[in-house]
This record gives C-alpha cells, structure tokens and sequence, in this order.
C-alpha cells in the first residue's frame, strides 16, 4: 500500500491538478497544485512510466489481497462475528466516542473485542474505502469505461472518478496513521504481543 | 474457547515464518544477479491486457459525447510543431502534395492524398481523449475508418499489427514518433484516421493532416502527423522493439488502463 500510494503521487505528479465531471477543464479545477515533492515518490518526479509500472503491478496484488480477505472474512464468520456491530453496539456509540476522545480505552473482557468505533472504521475502509478506490481507478481505464459505462455514470465522469481514487487514498492514509497511533497509545507492547501471539493482556491481574 | 483459534494462528504464523525464511534461504541463491525487477513489474501489463480484453466485448464502444460536452481548451499532447523541413514543406502548402503510403504485410500497398481520404465514406464521434498524464478533454474528430482503408489493401494473413510512422523527432537523435496498434483494435468501429477536428481542418498542433483516434485507449497511442502505415507480424525489429517511441521509453505498448 506504501508503493501503490507513493507511485499513485508519482502518476498525479504528471499532471497535479484535480476536477469534477467527464473532462478537465484547465481554468476550473478543483485543485491544482504544483505536485508532490520527490521525497513522497519513488522515482524521480518525472518519471510517469516507472510510476504507472509499480501502480499497476501492485495494484493487482492489492486486489488479489483483498479478494481473499473478503472470501475469507465471509465465509469464516470474521465478517459476522467480529467486525458488524451488534445494537448493543450502536447504543454505546456515544459513550465510546467520549471515551476515546479521554483516551481511555475498554479494559478487561471488553478489550478482547473490537469496540464499536473500531467496527465501523473497519467496516468503512473494508466496505467502502477498499472497493470504491479499486472501481475509481479501473473507472479511469478507457477500455473498461468502454465495456462498463455504468462506471461513468456511477462516478459522475472520469476526472471524478480521479478525484475520488484520490480522496479515498488519502482517506486510507488517514485510517492507517490513526490506527498506528491508537496502536501505540493503547499499549504498543501488548498490542503487538497479542498480534503476533494472539495473547492479549486485558489487565485484570494487575488491576 | 480462545485456545484453539490461538494454537491455530501460531501454527499457522510458524509455517509462514518457516516458510518464507525457506525461500529466502533457498531461493535467493537462486535469483540471478542481473534479475530484472522491472521485468516483473512489466508482467503486470500483460494481466491488464489479457484481464481488460477478457472482460470488455470487442465491439464494445467509448462513449460518445454531445456538442455541449466539447472542451473549451483542448490541450495538445507530445509534439505541437514538428520541425522537419519536409513536413514543414507539406505544410506551408495545405498538404496537397502529402500522401499516405499503406504498405507492409498487404496484398494491394497504395498511397492515398488528402483528397482521396476525404473521398471515402468518413465517421464523426465526439469521444474524450485521456492523456497518460491523468488529465481529459472531449473533441469532435471527423475521419475515414482505418478498417476501410485495411480492406482497400487487404491485409496479409501473417499481419497482426499495423504500424505507425510520423513525421514528428522526439529528441535531438532525430527518432521520429512510431506507434502500433493490433487488428483488434484497427478493426474497432470507432478507430479513425482523422482529418477534422471540432469542425474545422486538423490544426498542426494536434497532428495534421492525420492523425489516429483509438477511443479506447491513452492519447498517446493516438499517433500524429501520420505519414506512413504499415502492417507487420511483429515489431521486435522496429525501434527499440517495444511497438512504439513512448513504449521504447518505458511506457506500456497497452494504454487501456
């Protein structure tokens, strides 16, 4: 996802500006910048070839990652069990929100479980954010918006389908730096322990 | 309860880690040391191409666009003004001594004036051209299809692409523009050489007197300037062999994606 995000700046570096509808048009962007800097690309800034190469080369790794993921997550009761909030849940939203916003994290038998903001995070990047990028970008393909023309429509034009493949980039970026950061504030070493391990300190010993 | 999901995991972590230092121990002896990682890289184009063909119908059409869609500001991509002297020749004087040679794997090679193109039965198509660079605009391009030109020649049997020579150096060694396309999609109903752009003549910034429309794929497939096609089995012999002067640079001989 680092290379596929840092050669997808490489590629928008050809032409850093951002619009909305079918076509760009030059005098109204929504964006326009004068591009990322070469820190945050893998190549030199100029090299758009080299950049689309590594974009689609792991871009077809991401899918078939993500592929089976979603079979796996399915069919194992990943999915069900463990990701889609109860209504019991959803009750508590409010409560987890103000305890988040504290930095106080559920303890004990709770912690063992995803809590609900952490559901429906994960639920939006694996819902949402992960399939809504893959259709953007294969609604930038001249082929496929040929053979699928509903992806025009559904996008609203190609330069939006642009546009969204970007903002869900960096939407991603954004989950990806708050999940490291609760990972960190939430007890690095445990929470590592209980990745690698599966075993997860709920605290009850000390407490 | 939360026992066995446990043992699962380390076994399973276990194989993958013993796994993988496996075959890093076996097999990074094995891999040569001018391994080209870029080849790899380069395998990814032929799954776009094989996946996008498989999925996409043949026939399927880009779409077409209203009048009211055409871009104020159609950008020029590549060349805007070539500087050989004998295409500057053919432009000071409209063309009129320009002709298009077709030759190559053909039964019947010709060569076609301006006039004699125009002549023939000719497709208008208001489509968007998306350049590699991400951006698009939408124009109106009058032209003669390149199938009827290819059934006026007749393909050879062995043909299987059809070449594309410009008049346009790209840098100071004098290459000039080359690109090529396969019959799949120089038979495509909306593969066009046109002469007309919004209406008026092709100006010479965006490829006159000719230049191809393949609505299915990157602008820069869509050579300019067109001064000679030819139709050939393959073209490792051709440039560098990568079917093109921008693929000959690094870029992808397919611009579906």
């Amino acid at each position: 996802m680092t290379i596929l995000l840092m050669s997808g700046l490489q590629i928008f570096n050809a032409h850093p500006a951002l619009y909305w509808g079918s076509a760009s048009n030059f005098d109204h962007p929504l964006v326009a910048i004068c591009g990322f800097p070469d820190w945050a690309t893998l190549a030199g800034s100029q090299w758009l070839a080299m950049g689309r190469r590594r974009h689609f080369f792991f871009a077809w790794l991401f899918v078939a990652n993500g592929i089976v993921y979603a079979l796996l997550a399915v069919l194992g009761g990943h999915l069900r069990s463990d990701l889609w909030p109860s209504r019991q849940d959803l009750r508590r939203i409010g409560h987890s929100i103000r305890q988040h916003l504290r930095l106080r994290f559920p303890k004990g038998a709770e912690a063992r479980r995803y809590n609900v903001l952490q559901k429906l995070t994960y639920l939006v990047v694996l819902v949402l954010l992960c399939p809504l990028i893959v259709l953007a970008g294969l609604a930038m393909s001249p082929q496929l918006d040929a053979g699928y023309p509903w992806l025009l429509w559904f996008f609203d034009g190609r330069q939006s389908a642009r546009t969204i493949h970007f903002v869900c980039a960096f939407s991603l970026l954004a989950f990806v730096v708050v999940h490291l950061v609760m990972v960190v504030v939430s007890g690095l070493k445990n929470n590592i322990r209980s990745m690698i391990t599966g075993w997860y300190d709920i605290g009850e010993e000390h407490g | 309860m939360a026992d066995l999901p446990q043992l699962g995991r380390r076994r399973f972590l276990a194989s993958v880690a013993g796994g993988v230092g496996g075959l890093i121990l076996g097999g990074w002896g094995r891999i040569p040391n001018d391994f080209d990682f870029t080849k790899l890289l380069e395998s990814a184009e032929t799954v776009s191409r094989l996946a996008q063909r498989a999925v996409t119908p043949r026939t399927a059409l880009a779409r077409e666009y209203t009048e009211a869609d055409l871009s104020p500001e159609f950008r020029a991509n590549g060349n805007t003004e070539p500087s050989d002297p004998d295409y500057q020749r053919l432009a000071e004087n409209g063309f009129a001594d320009w002709r298009l040679g077709v030759g190559g794997l053909v039964e019947r090679p010709r060569s076609f004036s301006l006039a004699e193109l125009k002549g023939l039965p000719s497709r208008t198509q208001i489509t968007r051209h998306d350049c590699v660079e991400g951006w698009s605009c939408i124009g109106k391009w009058k032209g003669v299809r390149l199938a009827t030109l290819l059934d006026l020649v007749g393909p050879h049997p062995d043909a299987r692409y059809v070449m594309f020579y410009c008049a346009d150096a790209m840098d100071l060694s004098g290459d000039k523009y080359y690109e090529s396309i396969d019959l799949d999609g120089a038979y495509h109903p909306q593969t066009i050489l046109a002469y007309e752009m919004n209406g008026e003549t092709l100006p010479i910034a965006h490829g006159a007197p000719l230049r191809l429309r393949d609505e299915r794929q990157l602008g820069y497939k869509m050579a300019k300037y067109i001064m000679r096609i030819e139709l050939a089995a393959d073209f490792a012999q051709i440039g560098d062999g990568k079917g093109g002067y921008l693929e000959d640079q690094g870029y992808e001989w397919w611009a579906g994606i």
